[in-house]
């Protein structure tokens, strides 16, 4: 009976299990025949099996040998696998004992909650989907697979194919000749982006508990590589939003929708605002009445309104966490040169092809940033010391005013957001030496050095030795004049994207240059729509240590195809200090610093400002960070990390009140554990 | 011996010898390497057993190893070596021709094709959320049958949700793309659109719930104003250039219903204003059309023996069909179907005029022996007189259902029947139905009623209506707000402005768009059920007391009938003439159902089975569903989308009798 059984399970469960652990399926024999010092292939072993069968026939004395010892081996895990997996599946869903906690939509349903307002969910970058409809020979059989997003397994078969498939053009930020790549649609385009890790599916599930379905809660899925009015020019993508809010509108009995966006979808969002009221052919025609009517609140779930300092890194040197998350996915593969290719400077060139990175550029210069020796968090940083700081905080409040008041403990200059070697973090600007980078000299592209490098270029390759140089003795940048260390550097990428982007303050809001798209994005060079009814939450984690700022080092190397910079992780700070591994840290969510998330609705669009003329209400939902208490926990119900807060249940107890038609001021307006709003105040801005 | 029983028990009374086991086995382990240090080996069961599972993991995870690292043109590669070159594909072929991407193209789905997903279920499907319950692997069909069953079972009152359980339909390509995995639907023909350059936003699938009644489906999901609103977009984001339409079987009809439903004023219809359509839409080209219902549905729904409408059946007949579970597999099916509002859309329109009287159908001499001769003059001309006994060939395929082989044959005069309708005492019910699991219909009526049933001996297209109401009262109560089955006297009477019968080709105007062009494209040369023999299954208290009369061969006299089942020339579910009269006869010109003319051209596309097996369901197949893969419709499909008209395409390419059989059909035009 226990043979038939085995058998049964054999047949059952064994292609279950073999897709699933496709990759550790050849491993584990390897290692196995690495002990034993035999590299046999396998063919020679089923001839060695049929031999062995055949003296057993013989019923001639039997010898354990290396090849039985492998296959009993494998044959014991396997069994005690099937035989898990078999109890596995056979266990209750619900395990008695274990109590797993109530979800808040069936907690909210209870208490009376149902489906009132359609919902607009907006994904940010990376995590939506992207799928194949035309490629190269190389991505044959492809058709309408996901590339990006899903099980990446295309990476590791045919990494150079995938690479050259989710570029873009480095001319026109387009689609390069014979290759399509579009955005998922649909809901499924970005709830989870790789199996079992969800990005909007604890959301959706408890949207659906309170009776959310396909009519009235829409993913507004978009290729998050392009530039925004670029998916409108492509893809319709902003007609298709606005034609499917309005008809979510009228088919759900007038009620206007509540915007979920996320990440950059909140940036998105922010240009689809303007686009929609503005006149055709570069706006949807929606005309100037079309917010007020359709929409009744935004809920940005952490905001990248003025961007993140990770994403200089990440252009500078490919080195961010969060935006090329394929890192964090197979750090030792790609970091290391296992593939015998410079997987990063790939990374780069790609990466380097999508506009859509340089909307997350920090916006407002100097004035929101800092300058060299003075920002709007110092004394506020995250210290891993732990607290303490409140105190402190209050002290520095009082100094803020003499800036360049050198302290006993010097404030750490977060506005240098990129600065060579740790001393120069810390000078005072007086002693640093510093030009203006303005100099860089442009044209001069040597090509003999070019011609060494073979396919593989970033555009480092370039320039020449002495240009490199040059940059990194110009000591430290802000967020100012960063732009053109960028420039220097990424010209190609920058040309493209500034003609999409902008990244400053405007003096004049009536100036008619601002109805140019590119000012869309930025909240600080845009108006809010006219629509005193309409509610702006951020919604975002506090409480984790978030890159703010970076100590460079140059790495010239003679060998080409090499970025010549890289973070120092050498450079560590003291006891309490906020360096680390060569990266200041502040308060945020692990991608977006407080102050850009914040920063808006702390200050900015607060009351009726120039930003805000309408008036309407903002509100500031922040969420502590608590870490999960146990493995069960998975990521956290109350985490506070970039995206692990899509499964925070006090933030989805928020949406789903306001989704149901309650207001900010119900659901108990202001939450604040961070010091944005004493930040804010330092933030010399005209409203 | 049910499968849950079966699996249950092995599970807790082996989990503690299979422990044992595997402490032997760990014993084992350790006292291995001494016994091999002394040469002297014993290989003890489980040791066999280990080894003999290692060998066939190590081989299989070789193959599997061998097969991820295979080029994926590997399998082409070895099909053109066997079968020579392939032709190229229509997108490529039209794609060197030159063609280019320009009208945006609307997939309509038909009946079963389109994936449901769950939003909100019972206990019993906790973990379900957003996984497919149709379409997909139908992994939970086996899982937890009972459950299934329930969730995907409307309200047998309203023919909505019911409570506590939402079943939707999904969204996107996907829906129906691949019905399941490796069985494509749509999946070919977007593939190939997709080379001359479609894309997402130049495709639309309009997924709706095929379980609901059409107008159910914009009372329920708002689908009809989703379609609106996506096709409004799509002319809008396209330069203005209007919609290639491609519905497929049932989804013909609920496309009709839509054409009315636009333009009809607001609360019933979607106020698009009289010119929606002609502003709109470029081309319907309607893919399997049952414009005219099929005889299946009355099979399906009288006995659910029909084969399309429960698909299910033809995945895993033997599941379905026998007792496996302990369950009546068969009832619950009955029970489950029959609170689809969607199947009563199919069923024959037209009655008698249509679908043939007792002693005389407009099919009448097909030849089934010799389907591709031409029927000769002769046989024609005798024709002309309705009810001539003449030939012997002549099939009476308009006695949709017959009780015996011997009446399906014999002329009417001779033929005795009682009528149920007054005669017999309905609701006598003898049977204790509790004892009966899966509880249908039939138990209600009792044992006169079943005979009754039997007693009126034959029934035509219009008599079939009565017979249905009869046996399943609550669906056709339901339907008939929903449905209508007839042919309009004067389309002008303002009843018909009722949406109950947009759906009906017969009853409707088409719109007011003189430039939009209409097609019907199906298959030809494959045997379609017609007509049905029936028998009594007399013992069974809780089985369904009608079955096809499998029994019923014609021979060599009669070589249509088979199996119980006479049929005609189709595509194996629709037949011709519901396929093709209203483009060869009701529509064509300026008739009253098309009082502005639109052009109608009428597309066949000869059966061609597969040549061989690599080719999978084949290329130039004229079945229901595996025509989506023919080149020759897709090469048309695409040239249409790329701005060709029907002209360009060769007008109407007819291998069947359609015009024949449409000129018997007496219809006022």
């Amino acid at each position: 009976m226990a043979s038939i059984l085995r058998f049964r399970k054999l047949c059952y469960v064994e292609p279950v299990k073999c897709s699933s652990l496709g990759f550790q399926s050849y491993v584990t024999p390897k290692v196995g025949k690495k002990d034993d010092g035999i590299v046999p292939k396998v063919k020679t072993l089923v001839v060695e099996k049929k031999r062995e069968q055949q003296q057993k026939k013989k019923r001639q004395p039997k010898e354990w040998r290396c090849i039985d010892y492998c296959c009993w081996m494998i044959g014991y895990m396997c069994t005690t696998w099937w035989l898990l997996l078999f109890l596995y599946h056979c266990l209750p869903a619900t395990w008695p004992g274990f109590q797993v906690p109530e979800s808040p939509g069936t907690r909210l349903k209870r208490e009376g909650l149902t489906a009132l307002h359609p919902v607009v969910l907006v994904p940010g970058i990376v995590t939506g989907g992207l799928e194949l409809w035309e490629g190269r020979p190389c991505s044959e059989g492809l058709f309408r697979k996901r590339l990006w997003a899903g099980s990446f397994s295309e990476i590791f078969k045919r990494p150079l194919c995938w690479l050259e498939h989710l570029s873009l053009n480095n001319e026109t930020g387009l689609d390069p000749p014979g290759i399509r790549v579009r955005a998922v649609p649909g809901l499924v385009s970005a709830d989870y982006f790789a199996p079992g890790y969800f990005v909007w599916a604890v959301l959706i599930e408890n949207l659906a508990k309170v009776g959310y379905e396909g009519k009235n809660l829409h993913m507004a899925a978009y290729d998050w590589r392009l530039s925004f009015q670029n998916t409108e020019i492509r893809d319709q993508a902003l007609s298709r939003l606005k034609s499917k809010i309005e008809l979510m509108y009228l088919t759900n009995g007038y009620k206007k929708v509540v915007v979920v966006p996320h990440s950059m979808g909140v940036i998105y969002f922010l240009h689809f605002l303007k686009w929609v009221e503005s006149p055709p052919p570069t706006g949807g025609g929606g005309g100037p009445g079309w917010c007020a009517k359709h929409i009744k609140a935004i809920m940005n779930i952490g905001p990248a309104f003025l961007g993140v300092p990770k994403a200089v890194s990440n252009i500078f040197s490919s080195e961010a966490k969060d935006i090329a998350f394929i890192r964090t996915f197979a750090p030792g593969l790609l970091d290391s040169e296992i593939l015998g290719l410079q997987t990063l400077e790939h990374i780069m060139r790609v990466s380097r092809t999508w506009d859509s990175i340089v909307s997350l550029l920090p916006k407002g210069g100097e004035t929101i940033w800092g300058n060299l020796d003075w920002s709007a968090e110092e004394g506020h940083g995250f210290s891993f010391a732990k607290k303490g700081q409140a105190s402190m905080s209050g002290n520095n409040l009082n100094n803020s005013n003499g800036r360049r008041s050198l302290q006993l403990k010097d404030p750490v200059k977060y506005g240098r957001i990129i600065s060579f070697g740790k001393v120069a973090s810390q000078l005072p600007s007086s002693q640093l030496s510093t030009f203006d980078s303005k100099e860089f000299p442009r044209t001069n592209t040597s090509t003999n050095f070019n011609s060494l490098c073979g396919e593989v270029w970033t555009e480092y390759d370039e320039m020449s030795r002495e240009r490199i140089r040059k940059i990194a003795e110009n000591k430290a940048y802000t967020a100012r004049t960063l732009f053109d260390l960028l420039r220097s550097v990424a010209p190609k990428m920058m040309q493209r994207a500034e003609a999409h982007f902008s990244h400053g303050i405007s003096e004049n809001l009536d100036d008619p240059k601002y109805d140019h798209y590119k000012y869309w994005s930025n909240p600080l060079e845009t108006r809010l729509p006219d629509a005193p009814d309409m509610e702006i939450y951020c919604l975002y984690g506090v409480g984790i240590p978030t890159e703010r700022a970076y100590v460079y080092k140059s790495s010239p190397s003679e060998k080409c195809k090499n970025i010549p910079f890289r973070i120092d992780s050498s450079a560590e700070g003291d006891d309490g200090s906020c360096l680390k591994s060569g990266v200041y840290f502040v308060d945020g969510d692990e991608s977006v610093p407080v102050l850009s998330a914040g920063f808006m609705c702390a200050k900015g669009w607060r009351g009726r400002t120039r930003f805000n003329p309408s008036g309407m209400a903002t509100h500031i939902r922040e969420y502590r960070h608590k870490p999960p208490a146990s493995l069960l926990e998975g990521r956290g119900m109350e985490s506070g990390a970039h995206v692990d807060i899509m499964g925070n249940v006090a933030l989805i107890e928020d949406v789903l009140r306001v989704a149901a038609g309650a207001t900010g001021a119900e659901i108990g307006g202001d939450k604040i554990y961070s010091d944005i709003l004493r930040m804010s105040e330092r933030i010399n801005i005209r409203l | 011996m049910s499968f849950l029983r079966r699996r249950k028990p092995p599970k807790t009374q082996n989990s503690e010898p299979r422990e044992i086991d595997g402490e032997n086995e760990d014993d084992d382990k350790k006292r291995n390497p001494k016994t091999n240090l002394r040469e002297d080996k014993r290989w003890s069961c489980v040791d066999s057993c280990c080894w003999f599972i290692g060998c066939i993991c190590s081989i299989w995870w070789f193959l599997l190893f061998l097969y991820n690292a295979m080029p994926a043109s590997f399998p082409q590669y070895v099909t053109e070596a066997i079968t020579g070159p392939l032709p190229d594909p229509p997108g490529v072929k039209l794609l060197k021709e030159g063609l280019k991407v320009k009208h945006p193209v609307v997939f309509v789905p038909g009946i079963v094709t389109g994936g449901l997903e769950l939003w909100e279920g019972h206990q019993c499907a906790e973990g379900l959320f957003r996984k497919r319950l149709w379409g997909g692997s139908f992994g939970e069909l086996y899982k937890r049958p009972l459950c299934w069953v329930e969730h995907i079972s409307l309200d047998n009152e309203t023919g909505l949700d019911p409570s506590g359980i939402r079943l939707r339909p999904v969204s996107g390509l996907v829906a129906a793309d691949y019905f399941a995995p490796g069985y494509f639907v749509w999946a070919v023909l977007i593939a190939n659109l997709a080379r001359i350059g479609y894309e997402e936003k130049t495709m639309y699938m309009a997924a709706y719930d095929w379980r609901l009644s059409f107008q159910n489906t914009e009372v329920r999901d708002q689908t009809l104003s989703r379609i609106k609103s996506n096709i409004e977009l799509m002319v809008a984001t396209n330069g203005g250039k209007k919609v290639v339409v491609i519905p497929h079987s049932m989804g013909v009809l609920y496309f009709l219903h839509f054409m009315k439903w636009v333009e009809a004023p607001a609360p019933m219809g979607g106020g698009g204003g009289l010119d929606w359509c002609a502003k709109h839409i470029k081309a319907v080209m309607n893919i399997g059309a049952p414009f005219l219902g099929v005889p299946k549905a009355v099979a399906g729904l009288f006995s659910i023996e029909a084969k399309d409408v429960a698909i299910a059946r033809a995945f895993a007949p033997g599941v379905l069909d026998k007792d496996v579970f302990g369950l009546q597999t068969f009832q619950h099916m009955m029970r489950m179907t029959r609170t689809w509002d969607s199947t009563m859309s199919m069923i024959p329109k037209g009655g008698d005029t249509i679908w043939g009287g007792l002693d005389w159908s407009p099919e009448g001499d097909f030849n089934c022996s010799a389907k591709k001769l031409k029927n000769n003059d002769t046989q024609t001309a005798d024709q002309s007189g309705k009810g001539s006994l003449g030939s012997t060939k002549r099939v009476n395929y308009g006695r949709i259902l017959s009780f015996g082989k011997d009446v399906a044959d014999i002329h009417s005069f001779e033929i005795k029947r009682v009528d149920f309708r007054q005669g017999a005492v309905k609701g006598n019910s003898l049977i204790n139905t509790t004892k009966c699991d899966a509880w249908t219909e039939y138990h209600e009526m009792g044992i006169e009623g079943v005979k009754a049933v039997a007693d009126y001996k034959v029934y035509t297209a219009g008599s079939i209506l009565d017979l249905l109401h009869y046996v399943a009262p609550k669906l056709m109560a339901r339907g008939d707000v929903h449905f209508s089955h007839g042919i309009a006297d004067n389309l002008d009477d303002p009843k018909y402005e009722h949406h109950k019968y947009w759906s009906n080709p017969l009853e409707t105007k088409l719109p007011n768009a003189p430039d939009m062009e209409i097609y019907t494209m199906y298959g030809v040369g494959v045997p379609t059920e017609r007509a049905y023999v029936y028998k009594l299954t007399p013992a069974a208290e809780c089985y369904i007391p009608f079955q096809i009369d499998a029994s019923a061969e014609g021979g060599s006299d009669n070589p249509c009938l088979k199996g119980g089942v006479f049929s005609v020339d189709g595509d194996e579910t629709v037949p011709v003439l519901s396929a093709g009269f209203m483009c060869a006869k009701g529509w064509r010109g300026t008739t009253r159902f098309n009082p502005s003319g639109i052009r109608t051209y009428i597309r066949e596309y000869d059966h061609a089975p597969p040549a061989n097996l690599l080719e999978g369901r084949g290329t130039q197949s004229g079945a229901h569903v595996d025509i989506m893969g023919n080149f020759a419709l897709i090469e048309d499909v695409i040239r249409v989308a790329a701005g060709a008209t029907g002209e360009d395409l060769g007008g109407d390419q007819v291998y069947s009798d359609i015009y024949k059989w449409s000129e018997k059909i007496n219809l006022q035009l």
